[in-house]
């Protein structure tokens, strides 16, 4: 199908973007990469009367370093996460994640900031940035604010984000010594919506104790999980084996509501859960310089 | 009143200026406003592939970007890889040299997904290749004469 007619205004700048926000906040939607937007579009899902385009500002295309974080536009396209030489040196995690994002034609095109905004419980960078420990920046015409990941995904396809505000940026906080990452998910064919993700992120000190741990999946619920209660088990200990095997049923049995859908039941589901745990604490662990 | 916005666009090195409706997906821009039906149209939401493209030398899907969008920006159709009918460029003479088609509609949006593919990637492993064919849907072949044509084509090119 085609999409239904919209007006369209395409500002050079983030004040323009914001004013224009001001004006239309009740019937405009932001098009960033388009990537979910266009499709819903193509549908009649969503017909939204105006669209305001913010491909052209290109203050919000950047990665770079402030202190000990990395700041990202919103409009970064999601292929430069695999490619950038200071995500891979400050945020391995990202750059490990990023191709699992859809295809190549779609990450050349779609943004950071979309898809964040987007807030589809199956996608990767909302998790990425709960995991992660990131601060986002909105905008609107009377300031800006900074919210935390973890406070921003208020449920399914829904944000913090005030009708006319824009997300501007994204700060994810440099990864540190001793901190191991890995990110792994199922997905039917290469590119497609996954099954089940994890994102996990472990902190050893010097004689292997976990003091920091982090789980989160994405498909699992109606935001991104971020299951609090199996990585706090990990926090105090030496890690072995049979504690990981207990991580992974509490994450997979108890913290993680998934739906199932017409690729997969709820309980495949919780057992990919159990499996990818397992696999990505290994592999964080080994990478922290644990000896798993 | 239906708003029309003015725009100039690029394609295959030649300039093109037209009034449109801001809901004209870029795919329909090409294919019936410019003539230029080599670039297919499968399924409309970004999953088949069909009517990949090069936005600034990148592959992307014509069938989620807006046509206003392409305002001021250059874009490849599969029309403008063979310089002409008898010296096709690289990718499509290893098509045809290995059978890399039957009904030959995804075969457009494979082409241009390789171009920059092979680019970036001018030595790859079998895994690799069938990794970038992920974002292409082909319902005939089943898939192994196009690695097959892949691999000529990375060969013929290196």
């Amino acid at each position: 199908m085609k999409p239904a007619s919209f007006e369209y205004h395409v500002p050079d700048s983030i004040d323009q973007a914001l004013e224009l926000m001001h004006e239309h906040a009740d019937e405009a939607k932001i098009l960033a990469g388009g990537q979910s937007l266009v499709p819903a579009m193509n549908f009649r899902v969503v017909q939204p009367s105006m669209l305001i385009d913010l491909n052209r500002i290109k203050e919000l295309e950047y990665v770079r370093e402030n202190g000990e974080c990395l700041r990202i536009g919103a409009m970064t396209r999601e292929r430069i996460l695999e490619f950038d030489p200071l995500i891979a040196k400050r945020s391995p995690l990202l750059q490990e994640a990023a191709p699992n994002i859809a295809h190549p034609q779609i990450r050349n095109r779609g943004t950071i900031g979309g898809s964040i905004v987007n807030a589809d419980p199956a996608a990767e960078l909302p998790v990425l940035m709960i995991a992660l420990n990131a601060r986002l920046r909105a905008g609107n015409t009377s300031g800006e604010r900074w919210i935390e990941a973890k406070d921003f995904f208020v449920g399914m396809f829904t944000t913090a984000l005030e009708p006319d505000e824009i997300l501007l940026e994204i700060e994810v906080p440099f990864i540190q010594p001793r901190m191991g990452w890995s990110f792994m998910e199922v997905a039917p064919r290469a590119g497609d919506y996954a099954l089940m993700g994890v994102a996990a992120q472990v902190t050893l000190d010097e004689v292997g104790k976990c003091t920091q741990a982090k789980l989160v999946y994405l498909n699992a619920g109606d935001g991104p999980v971020d299951a609090k209660s199996a990585a706090q088990m990990l926090v105090g200990e030496a890690i072995h084996d049979e504690l990981i095997d207990s991580v992974a049923n509490m994450a997979g049995d108890r913290e993680i509501n998934p739906f199932g859908n017409v690729h997969t039941s709820i309980e495949f589901q919780r057992h990919l859960a159990k499996v990818l745990t397992k696999k990505t604490l290994k592999q964080a662990i080994e990478r922290a310089g644990g000896n798993q | 009143m239906t708003q029309r916005i003015s725009i100039t666009v690029t394609v295959n090195g030649k300039e093109f200026k037209r009034d449109v409706e801001p809901r004209l997906l870029l795919s329909d821009f090409l294919r019936h406003e410019l003539g230029l039906t080599g670039t297919h149209v499968g399924c409309e939401h970004g999953v088949c592939g069909a009517c990949t493209i090069l936005f600034n030398g990148e592959s992307m899907r014509s069938c989620l970007i807006f046509a206003v969008q392409a305002d001021g920006q250059e874009i490849v159709t599969v029309e403008g890889l063979a310089v002409d009918q008898d010296h096709l460029h690289p990718i499509q003479q290893s098509f045809w040299e290995a059978h890399g088609l039957q009904c030959g509609y995804c075969t457009p949006g494979i082409l241009m997904t390789l171009v920059p593919f092979l680019k970036q990637n001018p030595n790859p492993t079998e895994h690799e290749i069938r990794h970038a064919l992920s974002g292409n849907l082909c319902r005939c072949t089943g898939y192994q004469h196009i690695v097959d044509a892949v691999k000529l084509a990375a060969e013929k090119m290196r």
